[in-house]
């Protein structure tokens, strides 16, 4: 055998999903993730891949490890007695927050409780300007001063946040030092390493959350190497990072915050890959599972990124309900919209759906387990979306009877509409929804979502994906096969690769060369180191840099991104920028601002492997054929207010070129997807549903 | 298909479908305001509106009714923008209008109080007729005058006024009006710019409401605008219809400028709505604290929405049960030339006042009072290669929130208004200051069962040696937060230099370079006896520094004894 086999395995909240592959040819399986002991669901899904492939462990090559096991630390409040060190006069930064309400009438508003409690922020004299000068000097007796606190508190890990850092870390770096020496064993998490940005807050935040889940990842971490190894895996395990990127795991264990949004980073790559084998340069991947839905919008085979994010939302998925974290993350929006998210009537007289979802306990009224709830899978049963005989090929059955009455009782008599119409109605609300998130996240990114083409996973994307592309004007959508376990195949497509983010303020007008170039090579040397060593010792020249930096009218809020052309900064490259900067500016706002001066204040470096070349799809364009239906059933039509026949295929007999007429229905073991009467399918290279507009298709 | 237009020809085809499709467009038209908030926050250049959220945006019918407002913004912009169409159509009538208008005012009395709000208004077209207005209402940075602050004995010496006039016709910048405004203002590019992002927004919401009025074939939303209005005054009716009709009054008062002033509120919960009359209310300011009747108004919808409907949009017909009287001439009702620059110090009164009256008729009870909030107006030279230059620096802090029915007050945050604090480390990028302190104010909770949110001190001084100015607009310092139901006061809020120096809390005072500016925010009122405190509520307090062993003392003998006996027992 040429080639060893890679494995790529995601702990989700309720299901670890595993990919094996080989020779381009991949097998997949989901197991329940255990909850008291993750690293035994990954072993079981790894063990039966293995198994299942005919393999030993040596064969494998590499294991690709996304999980939520820190996301769920900081959710439910479960990691380690954290102490903060800060700044004398800024004990509470981290609870005054932005002094914000995120709810403007809500009376009773609950706010995030901080992750550590006053009583363990602790205080050093100590001051750095905003330039970088030390202002007070930090008394290293001070330090050594506060250890026997922190041992008398058993404080299991410590964050370090002093004001502007992020311009000069020697306070920081001294209390490591320090702390070090004297607590072997606590962890130490310095803000000016792990979101060296301003902003104090969102800093000290991000720092905190590191220190809070480090203790439990490390062990985590530590068992699941050595039980890897005694099994005789003895092939390189690579974390997935929230930035889409892969890193060590040594490097997992001193930011594993940087962790927290990998199963979703991980589906943005699997959409970001079927784009690329599609040759599709705009896309819209959108994630649609039982109670979020989650929108990525993918540009040039690149997804979005972003460097702060919001976790462990306490209230309806509101922003600011959460704890802000400054990490490179793949921007995404999340609402609560899924299979099972509740329909409800409000004082209006106006259809609600989610953010609350019926779970799997009991669950949609349709799976017959006693929720009375609407649900949007029962509205989705009721209007013959989903096959009357039930789930993943009947074997979980459908309560027909039970699916009415919730629609009828929740929506329907309240509102005079039948029943058909009210599920519509649930329908309509759900997926208007979620094309409003679409368009608004668009806005936020700083771009258009429409002219784009959808890519439609998890288990409930096939079944809107139609509707949403029609709300959104898209005129084509593609639902690629294996869409039950993307993330975990996205994980297997990840480039090596390490980003770094610092804040640096210079105004175009006046840049400080020298400083730029200084610190733009610092921080290259520095992504390089840990992307080689992740590579097990890769050659400097095998690898890409990236460098961009953050730009904005002077005074403004908000910045835009442009890519800096390679080579030394120096004074032929500032008309470069501006001009770059004010077409963009002028692209997304429809004019530019004269005569106002730019500011670059955010500087990144991402270092990374080459990402493989798209592999060539697996089929020739086939010849279009006809393809056969194995069934019709009825599904309701809202113009005519009546049920209509419409065609049921089978996907997995559908050959390469078949084309599906719309409106048709295509059944498969995890999901259904509508093809609306709008849209004509076709099934295209890699076996995907490619529907497109009938007005034009060419 | 059938488009929403034959309902509106009388034609009815599947009235079903018809209450479905009014819902998704009606949805599809917050999707709008929301899009043309967030291309506000993105272009905009004032830290008002970037970080702080100082801004509003909405969309009316030909009417100048508000159908739909983004939930990004502070209630008094969100809640006076809603009338502020009418000015326009009086001005421009709807035949003299064309594709590429845009209109603008910053005239208190016509919106939302003060100067330096200024408004831009975008008639949306399709084809060659205007079907719709989106609106916009930003806070810009400085409007030129006096600067932001209470000194002012008129209006005319707050800044630059602009009456309803055009921004831009057919396309093309007013450039007159542009070089009037650059030359009136201390940050030309910055308030400029703030102008062009308004403009922005506003042709980005006109293009998403053409957008969906063509996928539903409409080519009218009057159809659409009677539906919103219609369902959410009856839902708003409904709501106050469920409570028990009456008249409930109650005072406030607060420090004022020179003199203390007291809102008189008198609510009238009736059978078609509630009517919210300040008679008895001290009159009109010789100092510019005054508040005119569209800013009251909107902070009486604010109190009232908070107490019976928060989750109903907020729109005209939900804001049409409820009515405000305030009499001419007195604080909440004041008229031109009365100086306007710090209405909110007394328009973030009105919802304490309303809550008064309100906690004798809603079931589960109002909050306590709260702090208000400290905004500090900071200004000075900057030198730099032998020139002076001035700088303004403009922050929004705030103390306690007052304790509620069922939990502590929210330390350090903002209420009523709905602003974001400035980063210190942002703050000392733009500006020569540097922040000593900014920290919790341990025992400034008024006591109670449920503790007032504590207030903060901040410490500030110049990182040049230089001296500043302060433009001080800050309430609460001889007038606390009261507590209520049995609960403590807040601890009153001081103003002061670390030389020991007292500084007044309204007007404007200079800093030594050597000194520093001392802030104690005030903090929240308590709610419920403090007798009935949980001791183990008491317990974290005292661990985690938020009341102090001898306030304990001093304020909760029986819960601190019972901790005592519980402790020995363990």
């Amino acid at each position: 055998m040429t080639t060893k086999a890679r494995i790529g395995v995601d702990i989700g909240g309720t299901f670890t999903d595993g990919v094996l592959e080989l020779d381009g040819r991949q097998i997949s399986l989901k197991v329940l993730t255990t909850h008291d002991a993750p690293e035994r669901g990954l072993r079981e899904a790894i063990d039966r891949l293995v198994e299942e492939a005919g393999l030993a462990p040596s064969d494998i090559g590499l294991i690709v490890h996304g999980t939520t096991l820190a996301t769920n630390a900081l959710i439910e409040r479960k990691g380690a007695r954290t102490a903060l060190i800060t700044t004398e006069g800024f004990r509470d930064i981290l609870e005054i927050r932005g002094e914000d309400r995120y709810d403007h009438h809500a009376i009773g508003l609950r706010l995030p409780e901080p992750l550590v409690p006053r009583s363990r922020r602790h205080v050093l004299v100590e001051r750095v300007s905003a330039a970088g000068e030390v202002l007070r000097p930090l008394d290293r007796d001070a330090v050594e001063a506060l250890v026997p606190r922190l041992v008398d508190d058993g404080v299991e890990a410590v964050a370090v946040g002093f004001l502007h850092s992020y311009r000069n870390d020697a306070h920081e770096q001294l209390v490591r030092e320090v702390l070090d020496r004297r607590l072997p064993g606590v962890p130490v998490s310095l803000s000016s390493e792990v979101s060296p940005e301003m902003r104090e807050y969102e800093r000290f935040s991000t720092t905190c959350a590191n220190a809070y889940v480090q203790p439990l990842m490390m062990g985590y971490l530590g068992r699941l190497q050595e039980g890897l190894a005694a099994a005789s895996y003895d092939c390189q395990l690579l974390m997935m990072l929230s930035s889409g990127g892969l890193t060590t795991v040594d490097m997992s264990a001193r930011f594993p915050v940087r962790l927290v949004e990998s199963g979703p980073a991980g589906g943005a790559l699997f959409a970001r890959s079927v784009a690329e084998r599609a040759g599709l340069a705009k896309v819209l991947s959108f994630d649609m599972g039982g109670t979020t839905a989650k929108i990525c919008m993918i540009e040039n085979g690149e997804p979005q990124t972003a460097h702060s994010f919001e976790v462990a939302r306490i209230y309806r998925f509101k922003k600011g309900s959460g704890l802000p974290l400054r990490i490179p993350v793949i921007e995404l929006v999340e609402i609560g919209a899924g299979g099972g998210s509740i329909a409800r009537v409000d004082a209006m007289g106006r259809i609600t759906v989610g953010p609350d979802s019926a779970g799997s306990e009991p669950g949609p009224a349709c799976y017959g387990r006693g929720g009375t709830d609407a649900t949007v899978t029962d509205a989705d049963v009721v209007l013959g979306a989903i096959a009357p005989e039930g789930f993943a090929a009947g074997t979980i059955p459908v309560d027909r009877a039970a699916c009415e009455a919730a629609v009828a009782d929740n929506i329907g008599s309240r509102l005079g509409l039948d029943i058909p119409m009210a599920a519509y109605g649930i329908r309509e609300i759900v997926d208007e929804n979620m094309t409003a998130a679409a368009r608004v996240h668009a806005i936020e990114c700083g771009m258009d979502a429409s002219a784009r083409t959808m890519i439609a996973f998890g288990g409930a994307a096939p079944l809107h994906a139609g509707r949403i592309a029609e709300k959104l004007k898209l005129d084509r959508f593609i639902v690629p096969v294996r869409a039950g376990v993307g993330s975990a195949v996205g994980f297997l497509l990840a480039p090596l690769g390490y980003e770094i983010v610092r804040s640096l303020h210079q105004r175009l007008d006046r840049m400080d060369f020298d400083l730029v170039g200084a610190t733009l090579g610092q921080m290259e040397a520095e992504a390089r180191a840990v992307v080689r060593s992740a590579g097990g010792g890769l050659d400097d020249a095998a690898l890409t840099t990236q460098r961009i930096i953050h730009m904005r009218y002077l005074g403004q809020g908000h910045q835009i991104a442009v890519t800096l052309p390679d080579g030394p900064i120096v004074a032929g490259t500032v008309p470069l920028l501006r001009a770059s900067f004010e077409a963009e500016y002028a692209r997304l706002y429809s004019r530019s601002v004269p005569d106002v001066d730019i500011e670059v204040l955010t500087w990144v470096v991402k270092v990374a492997t080459p990402a493989a070349p798209p592999a060539a799809a697996s089929a020739a364009q086939a010849e279009p054929s006809a393809a056969r239906p194995v069934g019709r059933r009825p599904m309701f039509d809202e113009a005519r207010g009546a049920s209509v026949e419409v065609p049921v295929y089978e996907r997995a007999g559908l050959p390469p070129g078949a084309v599906v007429e719309g409106p048709a229905i295509i059944s498969e073991m995890e999901t259904t997807t509508l093809v609306p009467a709008a849209f004509v399918a076709r099934i295209g290279a890699d076996l995907v549903i490619d529907c497109v507009r009938k007005s034009v298709r060419s | 298909m059938p488009g929403v237009d034959d309902i509106e020809r009388g034609v009815a085809v599947g009235d079903q479908l018809t209450k479905i499709r009014m819902q998704v467009m009606w949805d599809r038209l917050i999707s709008v305001v929301e899009e043309q908030a967030q291309t506000l926050i993105r272009t905009s250049f004032s830290p008002t509106v970037r970080e702080a959220g100082d801004l509003s945006a909405g969309v009316f019918d030909l009417e100048g009714r508000m159908l739909a407002q983004a939930v990004t913004g502070t209630p008094g912009h969100v809640n006076s923008m809603a009338v502020a169409i009418a000015p326009f159509l009086a001005e421009f009538p709807l035949e003299t209008m064309r594709p590429g208008d845009a209109y603008i005012t910053n005239d208190p009395w016509l919106v939302s109080g003060h100067l330096h709000d200024i408004t831009v208004v975008t008639p949306a077209f399709l084809g060659d007729r205007p079907v719709a207005f989106l609106a916009s209402t930003i806070h810009v940075v400085d409007i030129g005058g006096r600067g932001m602050g209470p000194d002012g004995a008129q209006v005319y010496e707050e800044g630059f006024y602009i009456p309803v006039m055009y921004l831009a016709r057919g396309g093309e910048m007013n450039d007159d009006l542009l070089r009037l405004l650059r030359a009136n203002t201390r940050e030309p590019a910055q308030v400029e710019g703030d102008v062009f992002s308004a403009c922005a927004a506003g042709e980005e919401g006109a293009r998403r409401l053409v957008a969906m009025m063509e996928e539903f074939a409409i080519t009218s939303i009057a159809g659409l605008a009677s539906h919103i209005i219609d369902s959410s005054r009856s839902a708003m009716a409904a709501q106050i219809a469920s409570m028990k009709r009456g008249r409930y009054r109650h005072e406030v008062t607060g420090d004022g400028y020179d003199a203390p002033v007291t809102i008189a509120a008198t609510l009238d919960v009736g059978e078609d709505g509630i009517t919210a009359d300040f008679a008895g209310t001290s009159g009109a300011s010789k100092f510019g604290i005054n508040v005119v009747y569209n800013y009251t108004a909107a902070y009486v919808t604010f109190a009232i929405k908070c107490a019976v409907a928060p989750d109903l949009p907020n729109n005209y017909g939900s804001m049409l049960p409820i009515r405000t009287v305030a009499p001419e001439g007195s604080i909440l009702n004041a008229q031109k030339p009365s100086p306007v620059a710090a209405r909110h110090v007394i328009g973030h009164m009105v919802p304490d006042a309303l809550f008064g009256c309100l906690h004798q008729v809603v079931a589960e009870g109002m909050p306590a009072e709260s702090s208000m909030m400290w905004n500090p107006m900071l200004r000075g030279l900057r030198h730099v290669d032998g020139r002076a230059l001035p700088w303004e620096y403009y922050s929004f802090h705030s103390g306690g929130m007052g304790g509620t029915p069922g939990a502590d007050g929210l330390s350090a945050t903002v209420f009523p208004g709905g602003v974001k604090v400035v980063p210190i480390e942002v703050a000392e990028t733009v500006a020569p200051i540097r922040y000593r302190r900014k920290e919790f104010r341990p025992d400034s909770g008024g006591a109670g069962r449920y503790r007032g949110g504590l207030g903060q001190v901040i410490e500030i001084e110049s990182a040049t040696g230089d001296p500043f100015e302060i433009q001080a607009m800050f309430d609460r310092i001889a007038h606390p937060a009261l507590g209520r139901e049995g609960g403590g006061d807040g601890a009153p809020g001081a103003l002061r230099t670390s030389e020991g120096r007292r500084l007044r809390g309204k007007g404007l005072q200079g800093i030594e370079g050597s000194d520093v500016l001392v802030m104690e925010l005030p903090g929240g009122g308590g709610f419920g006896a403090p007798a009935d405190r949980d001791p183990a509520a008491l317990a974290e307090d005292l661990a985690e520094g938020r009341v102090s062993r001898e306030a304990a003392e001093r304020d909760y003998p029986e819960a601190l004894a019972r901790l005592e006996r519980e402790g020995r027992k363990a």
